[in-house]
Formats: structure tokens, sequence, C-alpha cells
């Protein structure tokens, strides 16, 4: 039986409708038209008082430099680090403990790193005072510095996971050891081979989250709230700040900031493209002349060096959360709290019950509506005999190419305009649209290798398509999907803004809850969230292991999957 | 016409060019075996019986069962059943469970569970109802892969090189078994292989596709 072709489309209009309306939704309010507001476009006055905020260069350029300076360093750590060590024992034993991280919120990572590098912070305590002398936390500009160096460091521990992640599967593809080999054969020291022979085929595969990458650097709202510079902040910290003003006029100004946020993110990809090329043909004219690179032991150090610097920061950083959180007196410059008490999780647990029970009930209802959705889509393609094409990919990724801060502040005057702002189904339709490509990436290669000749065997047997798809296809796909689940519950546990703008302040989750917390500088309250924060984000992925070993343990057949 | 199964010059295609014609057909209870290098699209014309080509592929001619045309019908209308050389056993579904998805829905939920154990007597696994397909030896998957396409009451039978994966002892077994079970119940069937002792065993006519230009 063939399925309407229902599914898909929905998607396509999940993913996208909240983009496009959203993104017409801040062009209308920059362009002065806000009914909610009183006010009727079109105007310019928008981009005029944008144009007159003494902060707009500053923000700007951090905006474009914290973003851009995040990507290369997170894209070269990575490619450094598969280039020195794949397929080593001690990249896997890496890679073991990296994988887990990439779960942990932004907003975690960020405050882990903010209580391991910031002047009172785990590294200047563990210095001082025999090395520093001080006796007080200095006063040295460590975190929230005017360049931006405490973010783009926040970002990269966050991003060279999800970058190496996603090389990884890439990597099987691609035939990569055998390339090296052939390359390595010819003389090739291991990084150089491995620049010349496997980045170029890498790359094509991995572009677009990369460009995901640029684009989200460039406009994230948590990491730099916590980490970034206040006076002024970037450009997206800004827009969020005139959104939550209570003078709704000043939505305008932040729509049209919105806007030039979106042309700074397109600025940024067409300068990127440019790069791409000058790379490519450096590259070229490098292989050309064939130098071999074969001294490449400081390279790899490299490599190794940072990966173990990343892996480092997030897990003392997390540790760190952890001891705050049940740390009783800690004064400078000791490196441990004088005892642990209960008292700050016994403060802060009451107020945590409603926010937790709200987390789960988004990331549930946006990742069950995502699953069927895709799900759905596959299943039909499947029937159809389709596959997504590069073009279907780009559609995928769209939600996340177009800045958060761009499209977000148009959905929420759209629904403020509707009236509807401000209800959980709103930020549940927010976040599938961020759910939904995580989704479909997690599940697309387990349901495409799949093997369909058992499918052949049942349908002459007599099986109908739908018996098929509920009894072999989705029971045999049973560990896949759920860790496409925790993926998907993971991203929409880690999503600040998206509930910020869209909830209107009024829905509340421990993500939202723990940067608003950031201002306050209450160390054991944001320990106590943060850490919250990950567990929620973490669990899903444990049951999504636990789970399918439970269900087949007397199946070994599926054991390897 | 008389009963059996029957390729009525039928012609095999990839996207535009002819891979094999046949004109054959297999009685009741008679096995013809199609013997060939690869790649000349021997697998291919099964998936035609059942219903399942590949993009790419198209069939001019008919394709009859009992005198009955099998083209435009969907794969699980044409009861015709089929053994690759890969058992296909559901990993997730018990030894007992496998069978039972062969086994019809018509069959009254009462009547199932004595069916599926006397098809394990029949096939010298009693008391393997509960097991876990993965614990099995290579010839006891084979024996319930046999088992569970028979139980599913196919009216042709065909066979994808079933017995290449198996020893050369337990293949020979393997060859009587399914010989005789399709002979018990009068089924047609058509055997694809490389092994002229598979041809031999099988008894029937032996059809020798020249290979593709």
């Amino acid at each position: 039986m063939r399925l309407p072709p229902a599914l898909p489309a929905l998607t396509i209009l999940a993913l996208l409708g909240p983009v496009l309306a959203g993104l017409w939704g801040t062009l209308s309010a920059a362009l002065g038209h806000l009914p909610a507001a009183g006010l009727n476009g079109p105007s310019l006055i928008a981009f005029q008082a944008l144009w007159e905020w003494p902060g707009l260069a500053s923000s700007v350029r951090l905006s474009l430099g914290t973003g851009v300076l995040a990507t290369v360093i997170s894209l070269v750590v990575t490619m450094l680090l598969l280039a020195g060590w794949s397929g080593t024992r001690a990249f896997r034993a890496l890679l073991g403990v990296l994988s887990p991280l990439l779960s942990v919120p932004h907003a975690a990572a960020a405050f882990g790193l903010l209580f391991l590098i910031q002047p009172s912070g785990w590294i200047a305590r563990l210095l001082s005072p025999w090395l520093t002398g001080w006796q007080r936390p200095p006063d040295l500009l460590l975190v929230q510095d005017p360049m931006g160096v405490a973010m783009v460091l926040g970002l990269v521990v966050k991003e060279v996971p999800f970058l190496l992640l996603i090389s990884l599967a890439a990597l099987g593809q691609i035939d990569a050891s055998r390339r090296l080999q052939v390359a390595q054969a010819l003389g090739y020291g291991r990084v150089t081979a491995w620049i010349y022979s496997v980045f170029p085929a890498l790359y094509a595969r991995i572009r677009l989250p990369v460009l995901v990458v640029l684009a989200y650097s460039m406009s994230v709202v948590d990491v730099a709230v916590i980490l970034g510079p206040n006076t002024p902040p970037s450009l997206s910290v800004q827009i969020v700040r005139w959104m939550g003003d209570p003078d709704l006029t000043l939505r305008t100004v932040a729509s049209a900031a919105a806007m030039l946020q979106f042309g700074l993110v397109a600025l940024a990809i067409a300068l990127w493209f440019g790069a791409e090329v000058l790379l490519a043909q450096t590259g070229l004219r490098c292989a050309y002349r064939g130098r071999r690179g074969s001294h490449d032991r400081m390279v790899r150090a490299v490599g190794f060096v940072s990966g173990g610097v990343i892996v480092g920061a997030v897990l003392l950083g997390l540790i760190g959360l952890s001891l705050w959180s049940v740390a009783a007196r800690w004064s400078f410059p000791d490196v441990l709290p004088d005892g642990l008490s209960l008292r700050s999780w016994q403060r802060n647990g009451t107020a945590m019950l409603p926010s937790l029970a709200t987390t789960f009930t988004i990331a549930l209802a946006a990742t069950a509506a995502g699953l069927l959705l895709t799900l759905g889509c596959l299943e039909t393609e499947q029937r159809r005999q389709l596959t997504l094409t590069q073009k279907g990919l780009w559609l995928l990724y769209l939600p996340l190419l177009v800045p958060q801060t761009a499209f977000l502040p148009g959905m929420q005057t759209l629904l403020l305009n509707l009236d509807v702002d401000r209800s959980l189904g709103a930020v549940v339709l927010a976040h599938l649209v961020f759910v939904l490509p995580y989704l479909r990436l997690a599940l697309e290669g387990p349901y495409r290798t799949w093997d369909l000749r058992q499918a052949a065997v049942a349908a002459t047997m007599g099986a109908s398509d739908n018996r098929i798809f509920l009894t072999l296809r989705l029971p045999m796909l049973l560990a896949p999907i759920l860790t496409a689940c925790a993926v998907g519950m993971a991203v929409s546990v880690g999503q600040y803004l998206p509930t910020l703008l869209v909830g209107g302040g009024r829905v509340q989750t421990l993500t939202t809850e723990a940067v608003a917390l950031a201002a306050g500088g209450d160390r054991r309250a944001i320990g106590a969230y943060a850490l919250a924060q990950t567990a929620a984000a973490l669990l899903p992925f444990a049951l999504a292991l636990a789970v399918p070993m439970l269900v087949w343990r007397n199946r070994e057949g599926l054991h390897h999957a | 016409m008389p009963d059996g199964l029957r390729l009525d010059n039928l012609t095999l295609w990839r996207d535009g060019t002819a891979l094999l014609s046949l004109d054959l057909l297999v009685r009741p209870g008679e096995v013809t075996s199609l013997m060939g290098p690869s790649g000349v699209g021997k697998s291919t014309l099964l998936a035609a019986i059942t219903g399942q080509l590949p993009p790419g592929f198209s069939t001019k001619g008919d394709i009859r069962l009992n005198d009955r045309s099998l083209l435009g019908l969907p794969p699980q209308a044409r009861r015709v059943g089929i053994l690759f050389q890969d058992h296909l056993l559901f990993p997730h579904l018990s030894v007992g469970g496998n069978l039972a998805f062969g086994l019809a829905p018509t069959i009254p939920r009462r009547d199932r569970r004595a069916k599926i154990e006397a098809a394990l007597d029949a096939i010298g696994l009693t008391g393997f109802h509960d097991r876990d397909p993965e614990t099995l030896s290579g010839g006891q998957k084979a024996r319930v892969a046999l088992m569970r396409m028979l139980l599913s009451a196919p009216s042709a039978l065909l066979l994808d090189e079933p017995f290449s994966r198996l020893d050369t002892d337990l293949r020979d077994q393997m060859r009587r078994l399914v010989f005789s079970h399709a002979a018990e119940r009068r089924l047609p069937t058509l055997l694809v292989t490389h092994d002229a002792a598979d041809a031999e065993a099988a008894g029937g006519p032996v059809i020798h596709l020249p290979a593709t230009q």
C-alpha cells in the first residue's frame, strides 16, 4: 500500500514553516510594523535606532570574530586529531570520553568552563598562592573579556566533539583507511597523507555541519551570556535583551538587529565559500609539489594535546559544577571546599522540580512528534524508492543554518500578534525545528542499511508493507531509534533561545533557569542547575543503551547493533 | 494451459538492454535448474517472479502460476516462496516466532502453536520453539528458514543458491530435505545455482544461461 505523502509534507512544514514565518515576522517588525505595540509600518525608524546604538560596531565585530574564530579552531583541531590519530588506540580512548560530552548542553559546558578559568576558578586556585602570590581572586578579565576569547573557548569545547562524531560517520563512507595507506606507501607522512588524500573527500561530506557550526557560533546566546563580554555584548545577546524589554517598541529595533544578524551570517558563509576555494587551490598546488612532510610528530602532538585539553576542560568543568553544588564554605585560594553540604540542593530542589517537569514535557513532545514525522518520511521514501538528495539535505540543514536570533524574534512577534505566544505548544513547535534535523541525521544511516532482503522474504510470505514496518523493521531498529530519541531529547533539553523567546519568559526549563542565574553569580545554584540540566540530557542516552539490552537480552543477533 | 510455473517468452531488461530471455514451464513437483555465470541476471529473474524487481529493471512477456498471471500482483499476493543463501531469520523473534510469521493469519490462534510444534518436529528441531535463532547452527537456521517459507503455503518455490553457504555434508542433507518437501507439496521449483551438484541432485531439467555480451 502506498502511504499518502502527508507525513513528508508535514515534516517540511514543521521544518520550514516556523523559519520562514519567523523571518517574515522579523522582517516586518524590522520595518516598523508591529500592531501589538501600536506600530504600523513600513518605516526605517528601527534601522535608524539600530544605527545610532553606540555598541553596534563592537557587537558586530564580536559576533563575526568569535563565530569565525570558533569555527576555524574547532575545524582545525578536529582535523588535526583525525589526521594524526584516527584509527589508533589513543584516539579510541579519547573518543570514548568525547562522545558522551557531545550531549552535555552548551550552557552547562560553558558554566563548567567558567568555574575553571575565571579569576576565582579552579586553575587560579591550583596555582595560588604558591606560584601567583594571589590571596584574593585577581582583578583580571579572564572571562567575559572584550575580545570574546573565553566565549570562543566555550564554543570550541562543544563544537569539536560535534565535528568529530560527524566526521567519523563520514569517514566510513569514503574508504579513508585505504586512502591513507596508499598515500603513506608513497612515502607521505601520516598527517600530510591524511590531508592530501582523506581531507578533501571528508570535507565535502561534512561541509553542511561545518556551516551549521559557523552560523551557530556567530549567533549563540547562552554561551555568550555566560562567557562573553557584557558591555557591549555580542549582537545576538543584544537582540535578546531588546526582545525582553517591557517597552514593546524596542522589539522593532531587535528585529532590525536580527535582520542584520541574518545578513552577517550570510556574509560569513559567502566568505567561507571563498576561503574554501582558496584553500582548495593552495592544497592542490602543495600536493603537486610532492613534499612528503614525513616529520609530523609536532603536528600530531598539537592535535592530541588540544583534544586532551578539550576533554579535560569539559570534564573538570562538570566536576567543578558538581562540587560547587555541594560545597559548604569554599574560600579562595582553597582547592577544595571546607566541607560538603546538601543545602543548595535542598534550597533549589523544590524550585527545580517544575522546571524539570517542563523540560521533559517539551523534550518528550518534540521528540515524539519528530520521531513520528521522521519515521513516516523514511518509510514513505522507502516505499516510493526515493533517496535523500543533496537538495533535500540542504532543506534539512536550513533551520540550522538560519541564525536562531534571526527567525525566533519574528516567530515571537507573530505569535504575539496572534495572541498565542507564551504557550507550551508553541515552544514545542519551535523545539521541533531543531530536533527534526538531528533525528533524521541519526536515523538515516541505520534505516538505510537495514537489510531489505528481510522485507523481501516477509513480503513473499504474504506480509503487508505495514506489517513489515511494524513487526520487523521497527523492532529490529529499536536501538538506533532510541539513540535517535536520546539525541533529540538532548537537543531539546539544551535549547535556550527557542524556549526563552517563543515562551516569552513564561515557559521555564532547566536551561533557561540556569542561564538566568548567570548574572547573579550564585555558584552553588548555578552548579545545581547546570548539573541537573546535564543529567536531563544524559539520562535518555543511558536509557537508549539499557533498554535494547534488556528487551533483546535473549537475542544475540541484535547485540552488535 | 497446464499447471505449474510458466515463464512465457519472458525477457528481462535493464535500462533498455535485454539481459536474458526464457520460455519454460516448471511442472508441479518438478525442479528446474538455471545455471550460468554471475551477473547474467539469475537473481534478478527470481525478483521479477516474486514481484520485487529493483529500479531500472523491467520485463516483457508473462509470468503465470497455475494459469494465473502474476504480473501486476504485489509480492504479497503472488504466493511464491523464496529461499536465499542467507537464512534471513528475523533476529528479534524466537525460532517459533519466525515460523509463526510465515503461518497464514487465517489459522486460528489455538491451532497455531500445534502447527508450529509439528513443523519443528518435521525438521528435527523439537523443543526449539523459544530459542534465539542466533544460537542455532548454520544447518539448523537453514532448516528453520525453509520451514518458515513452507508454512506460508506457497504455490511455487524459488531457490537462490540456498546451499552455497553450507558445509559439504550439510549441503547434501539440506538438498534432500528441500527437494523432498517440494516434491511432497507438488511445488513447481526453480533453482538458481553455480554448483552442478545442486542441479544434479535436483534431478530436473537444467538450463544453461549464456553470459551476456
